[in-house]
């Protein structure tokens, strides 16, 4: 046996892998997706169908706002973690990345006990305001939910991109006359800004995707993937949960490239 | 402008001492004085406190209760660097990576808000001081070491500080490239005329460019003076060995003579004390034949060096003596050579307190 042929030889297990539990089924999805009776303009029907128009809409201003927020949150944390020492921090840290052991079912039911119909938050306001304050089961409390488990993906890798950065830059601008704003603005943030386009991108396509959370608050949430679930599990509508799937992958995946090339581009046109 | 500004400020700094959160005593309380126009280098090992005085004069570290910092008189202890109005140059250049090179030296005068047209001007002189035409669109990281430098120069210098102060600006460049800049460098803190700060751990950075040289040790002042003072008249064994080479002989006098294993020597002046600790540099050693020399040793190594060749020569002193010859002088280890030193190269050191 040459070893060429060799080498090949030790690919094939990958290969059958790659085959059995990624290409197969993806190639099956994307069939069954054209299969229905509209045929391939099944795949159109997330763009066409007002309600499915509608539902991916919300999905990703969800995930977008989901996305930015937990950004502003986790540089203003991940900032002064990094840059202060004060007894407790590991232990904050460590509660800060806690959420990460949680799958999405078990944060649908912490949102339930804050903000549901027992929730603290809803006792509380019943008691202050005299009205029950109830939020868990609609988007608002989908978003917090998010929030909660995308803020330790991003503050981790935020702190690593602070602990990189050369504080000489920061004294430099600042020997220069620039004012603590002014070092944010011109020096602090650039410099994190690919920190910023990885770790966003994380906590957007999770958010895009996330079900568990989404399915334990349930009721009336309309959201890409419980809609997929539903078309799938109740109307049994093979196809067109099929074409929403293939369409939520490629638009998540066409918005994550759009954000690259454009912080590139800016990051470009900024040096 | 009034006619001082193209020469900055003068310092004065009052009892200036560092203690770190963790107890580390940085710097011992100093005072220094620093007129209006004058380079002073600050020179020592690492970790003689050298740095951390830059950053207080530069107000990047705050000094102990009772430290004062005062530029032309005024008291700017408690005022924070970005409205000290110094320029600052750092080891690492810290050149801002998401900027262009003009950008980079025009960002104090942005941020002074300086008008586009002022500060385009401004800019273009600059680049023509430092030498960098034709790099203003480039990025950051399409510079070289020495452009690197040149820029972070630019840039402290285009907001016309009152004083300039640079933190080892040489130091992460390769040898070549360090002796030459180091000419140009002198050349245009010449030019400029500024009152300068430069730290340092390279002796000849300092002799080079310093009006006058601090020598620091373990966080005080070792010796202050012209470099001429600091390499002729060291007032330690210290600043001795770190400036330029230097031998340091321990010896008994009598009648105006070191008493040496190899002869005696004669010194100057009236040395009333039994014992001494002396500095020769070698290049104030004159070789001889052995016979009809004061002084003799056996040669214990030559190394040819090109301009010159260092003799290794035991037996003279209490310890092998360094000695500078001329190349042409025939010397092989081995052999008995002869040495005469003239009694003013010899320079009596204050006993080790």
């Amino acid at each position: 046996m040459s070893h060429r042929s060799f080498v090949w030889l030790c690919l094939l297990p990958l290969a059958v892998l790659t085959a059995a539990f990624f290409l197969l089924p993806m190639a099956r999805l994307v069939v069954t997706g054209a299969a229905g009776p509209q045929g391939l303009a099944g795949y159109l029907a997330i763009l066409t169908e007002p309600r499915y128009r509608a539902t991916l809409l919300n999905t990703v201003l969800l995930a977008t706002a989901t996305t930015i927020v937990t950004l502003i949150v986790a540089t203003v944390t991940g900032m002064f973690l990094q840059r202060h020492r004060f007894p407790g921090r590991a232990v904050l840290i460590a509660t800060l990345t806690f959420p990460l052991a949680f799958p999405g079912v078990v944060v649908g039911f912490m949102i339930i006990l804050l903000a549901g119909r027992q929730g603290l938050i809803g006792d509380f306001s019943n008691r202050v305001l005299g009205e029950k304050l109830v939020f868990a089961y609609s988007i608002y409390g989908l978003f917090l939910g998010y929030l909660y488990f995308s803020i330790p993906r991003v503050i981790l890798t935020i702190m690593a991109a602070v602990q990189k950065l050369d504080t000489g830059l920061e004294e430099a601008a600042r020997s220069l006359g620039a004012s603590p704003w002014a070092v944010q603005r011109d020096v602090v943030l650039p410099a994190l800004a690919p920190a910023f386009v990885a770790s966003g991108a994380i906590a957007f396509a999770t958010a895009m995707g996330a079900f568990g959370t989404a399915f334990t608050l349930a009721t009336n949430i309309d959201v890409l993937p419980m809609l997929i679930y539903t078309e799938f599990t109740l109307a049994a509508n093979f196809s067109i949960s099929a074409a929403l799937s293939v369409g939520l992958g490629i638009i998540t995946w066409l918005i994550l490239a759009l954000a690259r090339s454009f912080s590139g581009s800016a990051v470009a046109a900024a040096g | 402008m009034s006619a001082q500004a193209g020469h900055g400020a003068s310092v004065r700094i009052e009892a200036c001492g560092k203690t770190f959160a963790d107890g580390t005593r940085a710097l011992e309380p100093a005072t220094l004085e620093i007129a209006r126009g004058e380079t002073l280098v600050l020179l020592g090992p690492s970790g003689c406190g050298k740095t951390t005085m830059l950053r207080i004069i530069a107000g990047l570290e705050l000094p102990d209760a009772g430290g004062r910092v005062l530029f032309d008189g005024k008291d700017m202890t408690a005022v924070p660097i970005e409205r000290r109005n110094v320029g600052m140059v750092f080891q690492s250049y810290a050149l801002f990576p998401n900027m262009t090179v003009s950008d980079n030296i025009g960002y104090g005068l942005k941020i002074r808000g300086v008008p586009k047209k002022e500060r385009a001007a401004r800019v273009a002189e600059l680049v023509a001081l430092t030498n960098i035409s034709g790099l203003e669109n480039r990025r950051i990281d399409q510079l070289s070491g020495g452009q690197r430098q040149r820029v972070a120069l630019a840039r402290a210098v285009a907001i016309r500080p009152g004083i300039l102060l640079l933190d080892e600006p040489l130091t992460a460049l390769d040898a070549a490239l360090r002796d030459r800049l180091r000419g140009e460098l002198n050349r245009l803190l010449r030019a400029l005329g500024i009152t300068t700060i430069y730290v340092t751990h390279d002796q000849s950075e300092a002799m080079e460019l310093g009006d006058r040289v601090v020598v620091m040790q373990k966080g005080k002042i070792a010796q202050i003076g012209t470099p001429r003072e600091i390499y002729f008249t060291p007032n330690s064994r210290f600043v001795a060995e770190f400036i330029g080479a230097a031998n340091i002989v321990e010896a008994a006098i009598e009648n105006g003579h070191l008493v040496l294993p190899g002869g005696c020597q004669p010194i100057d002046g009236d040395a009333n004390m039994p014992a001494a600790v002396a500095m020769i540099r070698p290049e104030t050693i004159r070789v001889m034949a052995a016979e009809s020399a004061p002084l003799s040793g056996i040669i214990d190594s030559v190394s040819f060096i090109g301009d010159r060749q260092r003799l290794v020569v035991s037996g003279v002193s209490n310890r092998s003596l360094t000695v500078d010859a001329p190349n042409t002088v025939r010397a092989k280890s081995g052999e008995r050579i002869g040495l005469s030193i003239s009694p003013d190269a010899v320079r009596l050191l204050p006993p080790e307190s």
